[in-house]
């Protein structure tokens, strides 16, 4: 039996364990129905032309995990920010951990979406958003209809949320293959700001898929700065749907940095519903070995007077294969919109591919609009200029690679996140820079 | 004069009809409406072409009958039905004339509305013409001088009648049969087109010229051109069109193979401004061409264009840089009014060492219309050094006309540099104000930039079409500006 109709089959045992007369309910099965109808997106696909799911689609996942597995602090610890007091929402295989988590209700919510799901006073919420933002495509579909768990984040009027959010899934792979379907919800109301950092870590060398779906939405002038950290094991396949919904004068930012898995998939989306909103969509990623990263971002510019900066860079080494398939679309409203979209990458070994799509579609006059996309090799001068100097050849191509990525990594605002990531990349490239950028 | 306002420019416009519209009547030799194996047949015969050309034809209708009608192109328009074409139309008394005198006068008042006089054309700066109106060639001048150089410049038909060998060797080796669907269309019912050899070592001394005239109605044109360049010679070949203004939509679904042995280079040049369909965007020309050349060793392929014309286009003129050292360019300029839908741009495919791509493209809409840039750059893992660069800007004229970019980039090889960048913006309510400022008027003004805009492009022209496009640019866009 293949994968989408154990899928479908299990969605009837699914539903039947939870609450037949909600409203997620009815969400839920309708999502069922357009991903039966559609399946799993091929190669034929305009945007799955570079990205073939064949490979991870043949594991035999076990849809539900069947036993609660517990993880000791100490043994995951190096996979938190654990350097700043932060509050976390930790799923093991996709239950909730109340052991390693820190959530809260006092002025805010930081919680789960199971109890959102579930219990009546979150209802009015719920019906307001969850799902509005979702796009209707197979994967997404697929989430909705099995969304029962993951983080649900709602931050009232006017809070600065004291301290950043980490949500992170585990993976133990207790059993030989496993797919999880997180879903989370994020509200962030009028003038107020929050920071979240979220992370998919599989523990072993089982193979895992997660199929994750992010809804945010930024309320009148909020701020939202959103990390996506994803260097996972060589058998963790990643296909991470956001969805963004921004309201007028709202600011929200996403940083992904993608250092491993075996395939992962961003599909990022951002939608300006109102007037001066800024929306910033950065990434570094750095691959090896054959892995594959997809960055597959859309910027929707509605309405007039907003601003858009993407800025990705990549690094392909070995076998990998990077793919980045970026689209703006201006609207004939949307007028005086700035976008703007770069994409730079590196090859360095003659095995590694990059295939790039950077599109454009404009149908407003007065905007500024410009997308920028290099391919190209470290620098042989810089090189020797370092390495005439005493600079280790490994190190001059460490630094050098370090300088390509740094115009992404300087708008991190949280200082911890940037040290981690720069750890993350001087392992990566085997060095030991010694100093921050 | 009081003063002239942006409506009235506009007005002007809305009111422009199609300064080449006309249509004359010639009696022609046309077949009956539909397609099917009898009619390839047919047309094959009616062209006295060996058996080869025959089979040749039909494996391509065959492939053509399982293929589907791509959908991909950012364009929507009414699909043609095909078996409502008439696939062949030949102007009725096509002896092969020695002089002009004998030729058809009404077909000589023609050329005269079109501002061709082939005796004129004679004098003028050494361009021979091979004229196609309604797909049979019926002039050809200046054929003697280029006899001398060794120089085969004739239709396509006549080539593979008096050089089967060259024409069986490279037909279909850059553009295969079943390439895509209008590919295979036009491989089994070509009517006619071009064909051009340049020998060795020889350097074509005059710039080869084919108009082409879509002149009957209710006849698709397939047209297919092969030019071949051997060994180190140099040939600038000119494609140009204007048609007939008209109701009902004509499919055009041309072929041009380009062939740049060792050291060779091919500059490629066109200028198309068929009927784009009225204000209502009613009528017009269906513009499906396949276009691509295949670069040698060392060779060169450089396509300019200028597509002021047409309603739908779908037009990738393409270069596979398969020996080392080759070069391919592509300079382009799509100017799109009223309904006019455009889907232009190149393929690159770098297989040789050491191969370098240039692509320079302009897009400038205005009215309701919409332009599309799209672009393959390949860096196969074989090409080392490969280097391409990119450019695609965008002008938008209103706000309801669209400018989209849909460049493609897969690089295999770690040595290759790809650059692309694109931008797409309106003309400066502020470089206006400064042209106003000093004298010019408006519409003077918009001339100005768009031409400066255009001038990296325009630049590649020849002489003789510089002055034509520039001056196609001013009437496809005059007063489009808010």
């Amino acid at each position: 039996m293949d994968l989408k109709d154990k899928l479908v089959s299990s969605f009837l045992a699914f539903e039947n364990k939870v609450d037949v007369e909600s409203y997620v309910h009815g969400v839920r099965s309708e999502a069922i129905k357009v991903f039966e109808e559609k399946g799993f997106p091929t190669k034929k696909e305009e945007a799955w032309k570079y990205t073939s799911l064949n490979s991870i689609l043949k594991e035999d996942y076990s849809v539900f995990p069947k036993q609660e597995n517990a993880l000791e602090h100490r043994d995951v610890k190096e996979y938190l920010i654990h350097e700043i007091d932060t509050y976390n929402i930790v799923f093991i295989d996709g239950k909730y951990s109340s052991h390693l988590s820190r959530t809260t209700h006092d002025g805010m919510d930081v919680c789960l979406m199971s109890a959102a799901l579930n219990k009546p006073k979150y209802r009015l919420v719920i019906e307001k958003y969850f799902n509005k933002a979702a796009s209707k495509d197979s994967l997404t579909s697929l989430n909705t209809a099995f969304s029962s768990e993951g983080a649900y984040i709602h931050i009232p009027k006017g809070t600065i949320a004291d301290k950043p959010i980490q949500i992170i899934h585990f993976s133990t792979g207790n059993e030989s293959a496993t797919m999880l379907q997180p879903r989370n919800l994020i509200v962030v109301e009028e003038n107020s700001h929050v920071q979240i950092i979220e992370r998919h870590q599989s523990l072993t060398d089982n193979p895992v898929l997660t199929n994750s779906v992010t809804e945010i939405f930024t309320r009148k002038r909020a701020i939202v700065d959103y990390y996506k950290i994803q260097n996972d094991t060589a058998n963790a396949s990643l296909i991470d749907n956001t969805f963004i919904n921004q309201e007028r004068e709202s600011i929200a930012s996403v940083h992904t940095f993608s250092f491993g898995g075996k395939l992962i998939r961003n599909n990022l989306n951002f939608y300006q519903n109102g007037e001066r909103i800024d929306s910033t969509l950065k990434g570094v990623t750095i691959l090896g070995d054959k892995q594959h990263v997809d960055h597959n971002t859309l910027v929707h510019h509605i309405e007039p007077n907003c601003e858009s900066h993407q800025d990705y860079k990549g690094i392909f080494g070995d076998n990998a294969t990077g793919v980045f398939n970026g689209k703006i679309i201006v609207e004939k409203e949307a007028q005086k919109t700035n976008a703007f979209q770069s994409n730079n990458n590196i090859l360095i070994s003659d095995k590694a591919s990059i295939n790039t799509k950077p599109q454009l579609e404009i149908f407003a006059d007065d905007v500024k609009c410009s997308h920028g996309c290099t391919i190209g090799q470290l620098d042989e001068s810089a090189l020797f200029y370092m390495q005439s100097r005493g600079i280790p050849k490994k190190e001059a191509k460490a630094l050098l690679m370090y300088a390509f990525s740094n115009n992404v990594l300087s708008s991190v605002k949280i200082p911890e996140v940037k040290q981690r990531i720069n750890k993350i990349i001087a392992n990566k490239l085997g060095v030991n820079i010694g100093f921050d950028l | 004069m009081s003063k002239y306002t942006e409506d009235d420019l506009r007005e002007e416009l809305k009111t422009k009809e199609y300064e080449y519209g006309f249509y004359t009547d010639i009696e022609s030799d046309t077949f009956p409406n539909g397609l099917n194996e009898d009619i390839v047949r047919a047309i094959s015969k009616k062209k006295e072409e060996p058996e080869w050309m025959t089979e040749w034809r039909l494996q391509a209708f065959r492939a053509w009958e399982q293929m589907i009608e791509p959908e991909w192109a950012n364009v929507h328009y009414e699909k043609p039905n095909f078996q409502a074409i008439s696939y062949y139309s030949a102007p009725n008394s096509k002896p092969k004339y020695d002089s002009l005198d004998e030729v058809d006068p009404e077909l000589l008042a023609t050329f005269e509305k079109l501002g061709i006089s082939l005796d004129e054309q004679k004098k003028l700066a050494g361009v021979a013409m091979d004229v196609v109106v309604d797909s049979v060639s019926v002039a050809t001048t200046f054929k003697k001088t280029l006899a001398e150089q060794g120089i085969i410049f004739m239709s396509i038909s006549e080539a593979i009648k008096e050089h089967p060998d060259l024409v069986k060797k490279y037909i279909g080796t850059v553009v295969p049969q079943k390439d895509n669907f209008y590919a295979a269309l036009n491989s089994a019912v070509f009517s006619d087109g071009s064909f051009c050899y340049i020998p060795k070592g020889v350097r074509c001394p005059m710039e080869l010229s084919t108009y082409f005239r879509i002149n009957q109605a209710g006849t698709g044109q397939f047209e297919r051109t092969l030019v071949i360049a051997d060994e180190g010679s140099y040939v600038s070949y000119l494609e140009g069109c204007t048609a007939p203004s008209r109701d009902e939509n004509q499919l055009h679904a041309a072929v041009v193979e380009l062939i740049a042995l060792d050291d060779a280079e091919i500059k490629y040049s066109t200028v198309q401004n068929w009927f784009p369909g009225n204000a209502e965007g009613k009528g017009g020309v269906y513009n499906f061409v396949t276009k691509r050349g295949l670069c040698e060793t060392n060779a060169k392929i450089s396509w300019t264009q200028v597509e002021t014309g047409s309603a739908v286009t779908w037009k990738y003129p393409s270069c596979v840089l398969k020996g080392d050292n080759s070069v391919g360019e592509f300079y382009s300029i799509a100017v799109t009014n009223n309904y006019q839908q455009a889907d232009t741009g190149t393929k690159m495919i770098h297989l040789g060492k050491n191969t370098k791509s240039t692509i320079i493209s302009k897009g400038i809409s205005a009215g309701k219309s919409q332009n599309s840039y799209r672009g393959l750059v390949q860096v196969s893992s074989r090409a080392e050094n490969a280097r391409n660069f990119s450019q695609c800007d965008s002008l938008l004229m209103g706000n309801e006309c669209g400018a989209h970019t849909f460049p493609y980039i897969e690089a295999k090889n770690k040595t290759a540099k790809i650059e692309h960048e694109a931008t797409t913006s309106k003309i400066g309510e502020d470089q206006i104000f400064y042209c106003n400022q000093r004298g010019i008027d408006t519409e003077k003004a918009i001339a100005l930039i768009v031409n400066g805009f255009s001038k990296e492009v325009l630049n590649k022209l020849p002489m003789e079409f510089a002055v034509e496009a520039q001056k196609l640019l001013e009437i496809s866009l005059e007063g489009s500006v808010g």
